[in-house]
């Protein structure tokens, strides 16, 4: 009777699927309607970013870097900026630190309001995907009133930034932050009181505090679970130091921590709330000065061409941590870049996620770390046209040989 | 390649977005032109779940070499006539990424490509030129028939 055998199969689900914007293939092991086993293959959007930065001086790779990610746009050649003034020693002015926090936070809410779009789309409401990108076309405005771009911004400089904000941009700036503040509540009883939302999101794609710590969960994902990790306050960058803001978790709003899609949903939307006020904070304490250290490029270069060392930058993207480690030997070009973006750490986490749920719920569970797989791909070996795996001791082999590479 | 537009393809254009390979600017600013700011649904452009549905493939990124059969399947798979929309510099040119072991692309070296739309990502006003353009184009194949 093999016919009542029960047995699992299996269903590929991606790279091009309309579900998912970007490529990235997915296996999943089902059991009539439930997940066994995933398994995420990435690699499909490797581009050769950190080679290629190791060909160009750092203010063009200030560039490059701003296309890893088109959502993330502005931290990753911060974080790499942040790595690039240590080893050089590069003091940044004052003004500048403020002006830094205040794009910092604009992406946030750019970011967290498209995430919002995005979800709603995933659970099949999307009148609520429509009214949040209206909202965000709003941020956009406001990107493009400070930057002069929507998306990649091109804001980014080493030892400052390239755009200024006068005191004549202010009541601009405060019109449309008064715009988000009247609508939030508008949002959060969508998000937060809504029966469809509640019933799609609660329960849904649990990752407990333990898993979460274990598996390196960062940004938001984390804080849902309970975990109180955040940049901004851990290892004060830019003007954070000076601002005042706290970690946002659950708990803040509900009083307990479930770690389900909803707690996700409920740190975002707060976290949009504090970055609103984290930009009047930091309009309101700006000092008056320069924004750039060096304002000469030609000057800054040269004085890049001699810096001699390593560092690393981080900073709190949207999505997390983001981590650049950059190594220079008085040459041109840095001689090493390595980019850990958010997403990465974020992607094991949807093992303990996906487990046990329906396969209805994929979309939402996979979308509510916020996933960005430009930031995330990387190499897959092939050799005469077989894929092979790397066991252990050649990792350990690699690693090793690597590391004698960088440190001569 | 045409043998007679279609009455629907004269009324509204289907479309299915591909992405080869980017960065997220270019697909974000698609999915702005959807909604409500720009809004291109009410001419009747409308983003599709599958490339069997579509008039026009509107495709983003560099072609890494991961992707370039998956690119070729989804444009063999659309119905003809088609046309195809290549959006952003990255898959016109190469851009920043031009000198990369892991691109195939630009893209019309992958497949076939009626319309450019520069800017890095291009705003969604830009995206909009770019589909009208494309309807022109086999708006006047068919005519010189």
């Amino acid at each position: 009777m093999s016919t009542l055998t029960k047995t699992t199969y299996q269903i590929p689900i991606g790279p091009i699927h309309p579900a998912l914007k970007e490529p990235v293939m997915f296996e999943f092991e089902i059991d009539g309607e439930q997940i066994v086993n995933v398994d995420v293959r990435l690699g499909h959007v490797h581009r050769a970013i950190e080679w290629a930065g190791t060909r160009r001086n750092p203010i063009q790779v200030l560039y490059l870097a701003e296309r890893i990610c088109g959502i993330c746009s502005y931290c990753h050649p911060m974080a790499f900026a942040l790595a690039v003034e240590r080893i050089a020693g590069i003091e940044v002015p004052d003004r500048a630190q403020y002006l830094r926090v205040i794009h910092a936070e604009l992406e946030r809410i750019c970011s967290h309001i498209l995430w919002a779009g995005v979800a709603a789309h995933e659970i099949g409401f999307d009148s609520v995907l429509f009214l949040t990108w209206e909202m965000r076309e709003r941020a956009l405005d406001l990107t493009e009133y400070l930057t002069g771009n929507r998306v990649t911004k091109g804001i980014t400089m080493i030892g400052g930034i390239r755009r200024d904000i006068t005191p004549d941009m202010h009541p601009q700036i405060h019109e449309k932050l008064q715009y988000f503040k009247d609508n939030f509540e508008k949002i959060r009883h969508i998000y937060l009181d809504d029966k469809t939302f509640k019933m799609r999101t609660k329960g849904c794609g649990v990752l407990t505090k333990e898993e979460a710590v274990k598996l390196n969960a960062v940004g938001p994902t984390a804080r849902a679970s309970g975990v109180k990790i955040d940049v901004r306050r851990d290892q004060s960058f830019f003007a954070y130091g000076d601002l005042d803001f706290d970690y946002i978790t659950p708990d803040v709003l509900t009083g307990e921590v479930n770690g389900d899609v909803y707690d996700r949903i409920i740190v975002r939307l707060l976290e949009v709330k504090q970055s609103l006020e984290l930009i009047e904070q930091s309009l309101k304490q700006m000092p008056e000065g320069p924004i750039v250290a060096e304002p000469k490029i030609a000057k800054l270069l040269a004085m890049l061409k001699k810096a001699d060392g390593e560092a690393i930058g981080r900073m709190e993207a949207p999505r997390g941590e983001v981590f650049h480690y950059v190594k220079m030997n008085g040459s041109e070009c840095p001689y090493f870049w390595k980019v850990r973006a958010p997403t990465y750490s974020n992607i094991l986490p949807w093992i303990p996620m996906l487990k046990g749920e329906q396969i209805a719920d994929i979309p939402i569970v996979a979308a509510s770390t916020d996933p960005c797989m430009s930031c995330t791909n990387r190499v897959t070996f092939i050799e005469k046209n077989n894929s092979y795996t790397l066991d252990r001791e050649e990792l350990h082999r690699r690693s090793v040989e690597k590391t004698r590479r960088l440190c001569p | 390649m045409v043998k007679a537009l279609t009455k629907s393809f004269k009324k509204s254009l289907w479309v299915y977005h591909c992405n080869s390979g980017s960065c997220n600017g270019c697909d974000i600013e698609i999915i702005a032109a959807l909604c409500p700011r720009y809004d291109v649904e009410r001419f009747g452009i409308k983003l599709v779940g599958t490339p069997r549905h579509a008039d026009v493939l509107l495709i983003t990124g560099p072609v890494t070499r991961q992707l370039v059969e998956k690119v070729k399947r989804v444009y063999a798979q659309m119905p003809d006539p088609k046309a195809v929309i290549c959006v952003g510099n990255c898959g016109n040119t190469g851009d920043v990424f031009y000198e990369s072991y892991n691109l195939v692309g630009p893209i019309d070296q992958v497949i076939p490509v009626d319309v450019y739309v520069i800017g890095c990502p291009p705003r969604p006003e830009n995206i909009i030129n770019g589909v009208a353009k494309a309807w022109v184009k086999l708006e006047t194949l068919e005519a010189k028939r």
